[in-house]
């Protein structure tokens, strides 16, 4: 197996056009054979109000779910916070993180216990991500189903980055080596 | 290549009489996803969705809810279709609102996973993901009420270009 290495969509600034809408694709990444540590969108404009996430996503991490972990501007400090509610087929468990480093963005499937064709999703939107008079939050819907293999499960997720620098890259990170061949995230940015 | 204004409108119908089903057929496979946006009203709460015809036990799902009193988990497994909504059901008067994305539908590696939000004021709301276990492209959604959908009810697909 090769490397695996980060990918970066930064074709952004290689093929710049006139927004005409209102909900335009930024860039998009697909991971090929080998997978993927992390996938990193960088140079993104400023032109939008929100941003949006869209993401077919697959871990390799020996465990039920993948956590993929979301960082603002190559900012790796403990500046982030997340709250999170999730079903998973029988119970409504909660959970939240302060003053970290590695905020939940979404979960998503993995290959530990799940037949090789599911893959999980989630629409991550990131609110008001250039103004700079205001921390940034986000909010995710995400989840797999594994037809009753036991792992199923549909996460809200909401996000806070401590900071008020305009969101100029973004990097998602599974908590796991890898995320695997056929996984697409998809950046859109809303007027 | 980017693509700019990606959020294109398919397919939009509103019932002008009452029907047990709607279908939407000869999708193209030219989108990366399907956002389908639904304010139905039924003389008999839930709605369901299956894709290409298929009435197999080929899907499945995992919700998360909340009703008057309480919040909840459940799911089903090997089933001939995937729930829209789970407690926000719709009446013949208070229509339910519930967005489902229909993740990279016409890939053909992968099975199909759903991504739904359901609400309804009078009754609940509820996030359901859904899994059709095939690799086919979906061309075809029909959208099913147990009981009949009244007239006023609206469905609307969309579909987003990834660049």
């Amino acid at each position: 197996m090769s490397p695996i290495l980060g990918i970066y969509a930064s074709q952004i600034s290689g093929h710049l056009w006139a927004p005409s809408g209102a909900y335009d694709s930024i860039a998009t990444v697909t991971v090929g054979s080998g997978g993927s540590s992390s996938i990193t969108f960088t140079s993104i404009p400023s032109t939008y109000t929100h941003l949006q996430i869209r993401a077919l996503s697959r871990g390799n991490r020996a465990y039920t779910a993948e956590n993929i972990i979301f960082m603002f501007n190559a900012d790796g400090g403990t500046n982030y916070a997340d709250h999170l509610l999730y079903g998973n087929g029988s119970t409504v468990p909660a959970a939240a993180d302060v003053s970290s480093s590695t905020p939940l963005a979404f979960r998503t499937s993995t290959s530990n216990t799940q037949a090789s064709n599911i893959f999980g999703t989630g629409v991550l939107d990131i609110l008001d991500y250039a103004n700079t008079n205001k921390y940034k939050t986000v909010r995710s819907l995400s989840g797999f189903d594994d037809n009753g293999g036991g792992y199923g499960q549909i996460w809200f997720t909401s996000g806070l980055w401590q900071s008020t620098a305009a969101i100029n890259s973004i990097t998602l990170t599974p908590v796991g080596t890898a995320i695997q061949q056929y996984s697409q995230f998809a950046l859109y940015g809303v007027k | 290549m980017a693509a700019a204004n990606t959020y294109t409108p398919i397919f939009t119908t509103t019932l002008s009489s009452t029907a047990s089903s709607v279908t939407f057929s000869s999708i193209p496979s030219t989108y990366t996803d399907l956002i389908l946006v639904c304010n139905p009203l039924s003389t008999s709460g839930d709605t369901y969705i299956q894709f290409n015809g298929d009435t197999g036990t080929n899907y499945s799902e995992t919700n998360l809810y909340a009703n008057t009193s309480a919040a909840g988990s459940t799911r089903t497994t090997s089933s001939n279709y995937i729930y829209l909504d789970w407690q926000a059901t719709s009446t013949t008067t208070g229509a339910t609102n519930y967005i489902v994305h229909i993740m990279n539908y016409s890939n053909t590696t992968t099975y199909k996973t759903t991504l739904g939000r359901g609400n309804q004021a009078s009754a609940g709301v509820d996030a359901i993901v859904g899994l059709w276990r095939s690799t086919s492209a979906i061309n075809s959604i029909k959208i099913t009420a147990v009981g009949t959908l009244q007239i006023g009810t609206t469905y609307s697909l969309y579909g987003i270009t990834a660049a």
